[in-house]
């Protein structure tokens, strides 16, 4: 969460003004994240795990606060963030105190975030206060006890405002002398992190041991400047608090010598009757009481100001978040609809309109209600381009600038929206397309400069639909690719190739696992290092990778990819007594055909003329080992499928229908099977095998 | 060796129970807690190139479930689709299947002692997939291993490594 809106924090080449929702989202949650966190904590037990969670909160909102501008937001944030980071390296113990300035100042936060959020209007809070009180605490001082009335405008850390003066430990400058008993313990080396304590951070004081009369006891001598609550408060993750016994020895001198000397009996006083102990900690943020006073204090501090946090204005939520596994389950609820919705449907055919005309109405509206509602709860999952998008301005303002290079990018529609699973899984790829262009495609801007170019060269990536199918386009005005030295690389690797190649059969060339090395096509580098990879993630999303370019000219990189995984629009056609369905997206156009009109060529592949085209014929009827019952029928409808460039004719009995499949995996209780790339449910219950067109195609080239 | 280590097992837990189904003349058992649902045989949409015994999948309320015919991979004289004819539909580790059977006949608890094992016999069933065969007075069960029956290669159901 906080990465990604880094991210998109961080491309500046952008307005910015598109991310502001994104940020505000994200701050608030951050924000109640944080309030929760710091909710639960248990002061005494906080672990590095809480400790940084907290941490991260604070620190992403700062971030995106200082990357937008609110600088308000953000200094408030980075002093949030100070005294966090240095409880999560342990230099302060959490108290009571701090969690309430936090929360104080998340609520101040969230209402800044507002009022930036609302445009500027109304008058800001005041953080200045709170700024100040979070830089002492973060400081190290006493935790001041929240200004008494009188609210002195900057209590020195040094010598802090005492608000309840009999009950405030005393805090003496210099050093003071304290016996510290601890005890009953269970282990005596339990302490011993204790002395570590002293001895690691610098200034807090010496410790000596002293004999204890009792067996489970220690009790140590302790010359401090610190306060008694930063000691207890350091001792609090070896030692609990009720069995820490802290005496004022009263003894002003600043003689480390004395200490030797020293040997006072340890007081008799019982340390587990709390009576003395505690009285002598009243003000100590740790017990509860005290805490939810000076909570309640530390409000009544900030409501002279007129700034109640019960009148701050909340931000709104435009938009929730929600599972996803919640939201897919709809999606399946949904699908389940539509095959209901279609099985009604296919049954009522046969209904008289005239005596069922109500039921055929209300089915109508059924069906148009459905198909609504598939539709929005399918667009729940898209998100934008932009996402993605957004990523790459600083990636390749880096990588140009290490490379050397001028490379403008541009970017066109990146509003069009995408299956949010498919984005997720596009990114890498199109990293690395991207990546491609700007390493081994752009050239030096001395050479383009030589070669005629403009000096920077341009980098483009854009996306659209068409028809079922979102097409990802990485263009540059590169150097292109170069047919030679592919060719004399594929053969080099032992690859079968001819110079009549197609240049598109060439360019296929460089997704061949292992052809791309460095070295390989251009002068610098291998233009495909991990093309096969790139191939192979987008052929996993159902999608295909085409490759056009002109060698000093640039090269386009085309992906195309399927909309959406789980809802499809599909032909069905009949071959014998079976149903198949075809991808809509990819059916060019179907006529019925003449048997003159296939030529057979060769060992019996045929072939059929359609506008001037010649193109090979698939018999769904051979392919699938359809048994016919009835001789007489034949197949005389063909249907047009493009797929990976090229297209085929299927041979079939008939067409049925189009309809929306939802599509099912077969292979979660079977293996894959051959040309089919999904199974579906029919209105009729029974299941219908959804065809994989390029594997069809594929087929026909062989 | 394996038998024995199976019978073992069998004894640890006790008595289990097992679904008695009949193959032709033979009768057959597999863990019950192996078994979702038994269902009346309906046809399945044919699965191009799969070998005969997969008859080919149907629609389990939404999951595409395909469907072996162990009369067919067991060698049967005849296998006869009628109103009888049922579908045990299997939960294993991780995936689905049905199988048509002649009939299923009982659910019967069999203690671990009324087990022997099997004798190494030449047979259609891979042994290893027979855990043993229980008497039940008069008659013999065998005890399938159905889990390894179902995910062995020969089956067709999962694809052979590349």
């Amino acid at each position: 969460m906080a990465e990604a809106h880094q991210e998109s924090g961080g491309s500046g080449d952008f307005d910015l003004s598109q991310f502001y929702q994104i940020f505000f989202e994200e701050a608030g949650e951050n924000l109640d994240l944080m309030e929760q966190m710091l909710l639960n904590m248990d002061l005494e037990t906080a672990d590095d795990e809480e400790l940084n969670g907290i941490f991260r909160c604070a620190h992403s909102v700062k971030g995106g606060a200082a990357t937008f501008g609110f600088s308000d937001v953000a200094e408030l944030t980075h002093q949030m963030e100070s005294l966090l980071d240095k409880l999560r390296r342990h230099e302060l113990q959490p108290n009571a105190m701090m969690v309430d300035v936090l929360l104080e100042s998340a609520d101040i936060s969230r209402s800044l975030l507002a009022r930036h959020q609302a445009g500027e209007t109304g008058e800001p809070p005041s953080s200045a206060d709170l700024v100040r009180r979070i830089s002492e605490l973060a400081s190290g001082a006493t935790p001041a006890a929240v200004p008494a009335p009188v609210a002195a405008p900057v209590p020195a850390p040094a010598a802090p405002v005492a608000a309840a003066p009999k009950a405030e430990t005393p805090v003496v400058k210099g050093e003071r002398q304290l016996e510290i008993q601890m005890g009953p313990l269970e282990r005596l080396d339990q302490v011993d992190p204790v002395k570590d304590l002293f001895r690691d951070i610098a200034g807090l004081g010496e410790i000596v041991d002293l004999p204890s009369d009792r067996p489970n006891f220690r009790v140590f001598k302790v010359g401090t400047s610190s306060s008694n609550d930063d000691l207890l408060d350091l001792f609090a993750f070896h030692v609990a608090r009720e069995h820490v016994l802290i005496r004022d020895l009263g003894e002003e001198t600043n003689a480390a010598s004395e200490a030797v000397s020293w040997s006072d009996d340890p007081p008799p006083g019982a340390p587990l009757a709390p009576a003395p102990g505690f009285g002598f900690f009243d003000g100590a943020p740790g017990a509860p009481a005290i805490a939810k006073a000076e909570a309640a204090e530390a409000k009544g501090a900030i409501k002279p100001a007129g700034k109640a946090p019960a009148q701050l204005a909340q931000p709104e939520a435009a938009t929730i978040r929600v599972a996803i596994n919640k939201v897919d389950q709809l999606i399946n609820l949904v699908g389940e609809l539509v095959i209901t919705q279609a099985m009604l449907a296919q049954n009522s055919r046969t209904l008289d309109p005239t005596v069922y005309q109500q039921l055929l109405t209300g089915l109508a509206d059924l069906d148009r209600n459905t198909r609504d509602l598939q539709e929005s709860v399918m667009s729940i999952r898209m998100i934008p381009m932009s996402i993605v998008f957004s990523r790459f301005p600083r990636m390749l303002r880096d990588l140009a600038s290490k490379l050397g290079k001028k490379v403008d990018f541009v970017t066109q529609g990146e509003a069009t929206e995408l299956d949010k699973g498919l984005v997720e899984k596009i990114t890498d790829p199109l990293t690395h397309l991207v990546r491609n262009s700007c390493d081994h495609g752009i050239e030096m801007p001395e050479d383009r400069l030589a070669k005629g170019k403009s000096e920077t060269g341009t980098i483009t990536l854009s996306a659209a639909h068409q028809g079922g199918s979102i097409v990802i386009e990485v263009r540059d005005d590169g150097r292109g690719l170069s047919r030679e030295k592919i060719l004399r690389k594929a053969r080099e690797r032992g690859i079968e190739v001819s110079d009549q190649m197609s240049d598109a059969d060439v360019w296929q060339l460089i997704f061949a696992p292992g052809f791309s090395t460095a070295e390989v096509v251009t002068d610098v580098s291998g233009r495909g290092v991990g093309m096969d990879v790139v191939k192979r993630n987008i052929a996993a999303l159902g999608g295909t990778v085409e490759i056009e370019s002109a060698e000093g000219y640039g090269m386009r990189v085309s992906v195309r990819l399927p909309l959406t995984l789980a809802i499809m629009d599909g032909m069905s056609v009949g071959v014998g007594d079976e149903v198949y369905i075809l991808p809509l997206s990819s059916v060019v156009e179907s006529f019925q055909v003449k048997p003159d009109a296939v030529s057979t060529v060769g060992q019996g592949s045929q072939l059929v003329k359609v506008r001037e085209e010649y193109m090979p014929v698939i018999e769904l009827e051979k392919v699938f080992q359809v048994p016919r019952f009835d001789f007489e029928k034949a197949c005389d409808i063909m249907v047009v499928v493009e797929a990976e460039g090229s297209r085929v004719a299927l041979l079939v009995d008939e067409l049925l229908g189009q309809q929306q499949v939802v599509v099912k995996n077969l292979e979660t209780n079977y293996r894959k099977v051959p040309n089919v790339s999904g199974a579906t449910i029919l209105g009729d219950g029974k299941v219908a095998l959804i065809l994989d067109t390029s594997a069809l195609v594929r087929r026909s080239r062989h | 060796m394996d038998v024995m280590e199976k019978t073992d097992e069998v004894t640890s837990v006790g008595a289990r129970e097992y679904l008695t189904f009949r193959l032709d003349q033979e009768e057959y058992g597999i863990d019950i807690l192996k078994v979702q649902e038994i269902r009346g045989y309906e046809k399945p949409t044919r699965l191009a190139n799969a070998p005969e015994f997969i008859k080919g999948v149907v629609n389990l309320r939404g999951t595409i479930v395909p469907i072996v015919d162990m009369r067919l991979k067991f060698n049967c004289a005849k296998a006869e689709y009628n109103d009888f004819t049922v579908v045990i539909i299997l939960h294993l580790r991780n995936r689905i299947v049905g199988i048509v059977v002649d009939s299923v006949s009982d659910v019967m608890e069999l203690p671990a002692d009324s087990i022997k094992a099997a004798p190494e016999i030449d047979s259609v069933i891979d042994s290893s997939a027979v855990m043993g065969l229980g008497s039940v007075g008069e008659r013999m069960l065998i005890l399938l291993d159905i889990e390894k029956l179902m995910s062995g290669l020969d089956m067709g159901l999962i694809a052979a490594e590349e």
